[in-house]
């Protein structure tokens, strides 16, 4: 009797269909052989549908002419160059705008987010209104109404509107002025870089020092005047060579200095005011993040408005910045793809173009995706990279 | 012989003019240091030279009603504009004479998307979004009730923007609770093909999955087969909504203490009802309010399929303009769609701000 209980309260193998490893392998199995089907029907679908338009399949069209004109493209470009030379195109100028666009969108959103938490009133309501206002439009429509507001509202270039002495807003685009090129440039170039590492190394050997010996080094303002004092002594050695590029009206249109086309700048303007109003909220959200009593001990602690900015408050609020920052900017890069609405030929706009001319539909949007999904990568590296600096150290 | 007086308070003095009142609060909110006395006058000069020539162009100079473009040129806006297109940019070509029915859908979306706010209803919120949806079905397509067919194609304005992003998420919401499962399965075949498919449609534009459905779906499909045009956008907000969605219930997810599921195993729970009964309740109701704030998103979202032809709101707003009898009133038509958009956007945005601090108030002390 005793043994015969024994024999059943064993846990003995389970039947196969109630052991969970089996079941495992076998659903996984399945579930694999369900998305196989799928996928082989969808290519079969896809093989026979190609055949009856009479398209072939492969990426040799690339070589092909691409018989389109570009509006605008940083790149030599001809209508006479390949597919692939314009989707260079295309992806330098999605590059390019997204590169300006999170460097400013930065800048708007901190200073809004910053704004948002003033103590004057007016100031911290108007940047309250600002985010209010434009997290909660659609960018299609931002963009559209800033595209037309460049294309239709805006004057010729006789009658440019003039917010800034020598920068100048016709239906023609915004032109501003930039030096003229000179050897001196370059050497300057090479002066911030020697200036940015060798206040690097100083604030590194004064933290060394701070740490070994407590006593603390203006390594700050040291950096600062190597930085900007390099650069301005070769300025300076090279003779001041200061000669603006200025745009002058001439005919129907301006010439000289940099024109920021109307579809660039409208593109530009509406991803910097709707990804800064969310970049404000991150900001605002980062600091206030950081309990007031932080603030309070620093204050106890002697330490200045500055130092407590600084060694206290943005160390502990860039740990909750950062991660949100990183998907914005990822989102802004993704975004710029809505150039398409206004005709800026990004890359998806070029691709487009391609697609319709050649009808390699497949290869066409595979290949913006492997480049947006190759962006995407890159941007989470860096960010995550720089996360790691400024991430709290446990244990 | 002592003063009596000295032992009696003071009489209160009334507080200094310079800290009560308006100037009080001038003081301390304006002008309490050099540079936000700076800041203020920096802000009422950017005020002085913006809104009154804003009041001008909407107010003053604009024109209310005009035969046509030409009789509304002038410095303000042309509302005439607006009067004569009003229908359009909400209905766009949807039938004119049955153009109550699209007004009808959008009174039941509104009334719908209030309902879900009343947190007394939202267990029956199973119940009231299938009915409502077929109800808006009924009126849009028609064909039943004596009600004239209306095809997909003519399907236009604001009610083709509420359909876009509702549906969209009704749908996509169960996809991404299995994909946000599938990514923490045990699984490894199941885990990859999630994470494979979050990560790739979350690293591309949904620009490149509207081509993608527009111009590959009917690809896909066996020859001969179509799909409509609305139903391909549809399906491609679905699957892009999904990833994103998921996300948001894997962050639910993570947030459940292991001790449940323990719980829950040892009471003897298999897989789907320990995560139908105590899993799933739990993570979504954390989530809540990040999944109304992916719900604005995606509303702001359904602007972009004026790329592949489908006229929304905002494409309704943009076609108004190229009617040559009025031409040149892009500012007017985009403040108007803008509105539209916005009045949605901001009210849900409030709203999953005040569910957040409802949410949080157990966790504050």
């Amino acid at each position: 009797m005793a043994s015969q209980a024994a024999e059943a309260l064993r846990p003995g193998r389970p039947a196969p269909w109630r052991d969970p490893r089996v079941r495992g392998i076998v659903i996984q199995i399945v579930f694999v052989a369900v998305l196989a089907a799928v996928a082989a029907f969808l290519v079969h679908n896809t093989v026979v549908n190609l055949e009856q338009r009479g398209i072939a399949s492969g990426f040799g069209f690339l070589g092909d002419e691409a018989k389109f004109g570009i509006g605008e493209s940083l790149i030599a470009y001809s209508p006479a160059d390949s597919y692939l030379r314009a989707f260079l195109v295309g992806l330098t100028n999605t590059l390019y705008v997204s590169a300006i666009g999170i460097v400013l969108a930065t800048i708007v959103g901190t200073v809004i987010g910053l704004a948002r938490l003033s103590s004057n009133w007016l100031v911290a309501k108007l940047a309250q209104i600002y985010v209010e206002t434009f997290r909660n439009i659609p960018l299609a429509l931002q963009l559209l109404f800033w595209w037309g507001l460049l294309r239709q509202v805006a004057p010729a270039p006789r009658q440019a509107w003039q917010p800034l002495p020598d920068v100048f807003i016709s239906n023609r685009g915004v032109s501003f002025p930039v030096p003229h090129e000179d050897p001196a440039h370059f050497w300057m170039l090479l002066a911030l870089v020697a200036g940015v590492a060798a206040s690097w190394a100083v604030s590194r050997w004064a933290r060394q020092r701070q740490v070994r010996t407590g006593q603390q080094f203006p390594s700050l303002w040291l950096g600062l005047g190597l930085i900007l004092g390099l650069p301005l002594a070769v300025f300076l050695a090279a003779g001041a060579p200061l000669r603006l590029d200025v745009p002058a009206l001439q005919g129907f249109n301006f010439s000289g200095g940099i024109v920021f086309s109307p579809e660039f700048a409208a593109l530009l303007i509406g991803l910097v005011i709707y990804t800064g109003s969310f970049i404000a909220e991150i900001v605002r959200a980062g600091i206030l993040a950081v309990s007031w009593g932080q603030s309070e001990a620093a204050m106890a602690l002697g330490l200045t408005a500055w130092q407590r900015m600084r060694l206290i408050v943005l160390p502990q609020a860039l740990r909750v910045i950062v991660p949100p920052m990183t998907s914005e900017y990822l989102s802004l890069t993704k975004n710029s793809s809505l150039a398409v609405i206004i005709g800026y030929p990004d890359l998806v706009s070029i691709a487009n173009t391609t697609i319709n001319q050649t009808g390699h539909a497949v290869e066409g949007i595979t290949m913006i995706m492997a480049v947006y999904l190759v962006i995407s990568l890159v941007i989470s590296l860096i960010m995550n990279l720089y996360n790691r600096a400024v991430a709290l150290v446990e244990r | 012989m002592t003063d009596i007086a000295q032992d009696l308070p003071a009489p209160a003095e009334r507080p200094p003019v310079a800290s009560t009142g308006i100037i009080g609060w001038l003081r301390a909110n304006l002008f309490n240091s050099v540079f936000n006395s700076i800041l203020t006058l920096l802000a009422l000069y950017f005020l002085a030279m913006t809104i009154p020539p804003m009041i001008r162009w909407a107010l003053v100079d604009a024109v209310w009603s005009a035969p046509n473009g030409q009789a509304c040129r002038g410095d303000g806006a042309c509302w005439a504009f607006i009067a004569e297109k009003f229908r359009f940019i909400l209905f766009g070509v949807y039938p004119y004479a049955e153009q109550w029915r699209p007004l009808f859908v959008v009174l039941i979306f509104v009334a719908m998307i209030l309902a879900s706010c009343d947190r007394r209803l939202w267990g029956r919120l199973i119940l009231l979004w299938p009915a409502g949806l077929v109800v808006i079905g009924a009126l849009m397509w028609g064909g039943v009730f004596g009600l004239s067919y209306v095809e997909t194609g003519s399907w236009s304005g604001l009610p083709l923007t509420l359909i876009l992003a509702v549906v969209g998420m009704v749908f996509a919401f169960p996809f991404a609770i299995l994909l946000a499962l599938g990514r923490r399965s045990k699984l490894p075949a199941v885990r990859v093909a999630s994470v494979c498919y979050i990560e790739l449609v979350r690293g591309v534009p949904l620009i490149t999955v509207l081509f993608m459905a527009s111009v590959m779906l009917p690809l896909f499909l066996p020859a001969g087969l179509t799909i409509d045009k609305l139903l391909r956008a549809q399906v491609a907000f679905i699957l892009f909504a999904a990833a994103y969605l998921a996300e948001i219930v894997r962050g639910g997810l993570q947030a459940i203490p292991k001790g449940q599921i323990e719980a829950a195993d040892a009471l003897g729970l298999g897989y789907w009802r320990r995560t139908r009964l105590i899993v799933l309740p739990q993570a979504l109701a954390m989530v809540i309010p990040p999944l109304v704030n992916n719900f604005i998103g995606a509303f702001k979202n359904t602007s972009l399929v004026l790329i592949i032809g489908l006229f929304d709101l905002l494409n309704t707003a943009n076609t108004a303009l190229t009617d040559p009898n009025w031409q040149g009133f892009a500012a007017e038509a985009y403040v108007v769609a803008a509105a539209i958009y916005w009045s949605f956007c901001f009210f849900m945005s409030r709203y999953s701000q005040m569910l957040e601090r409802e949410f949080n108030r157990s966790r504050r002390r």
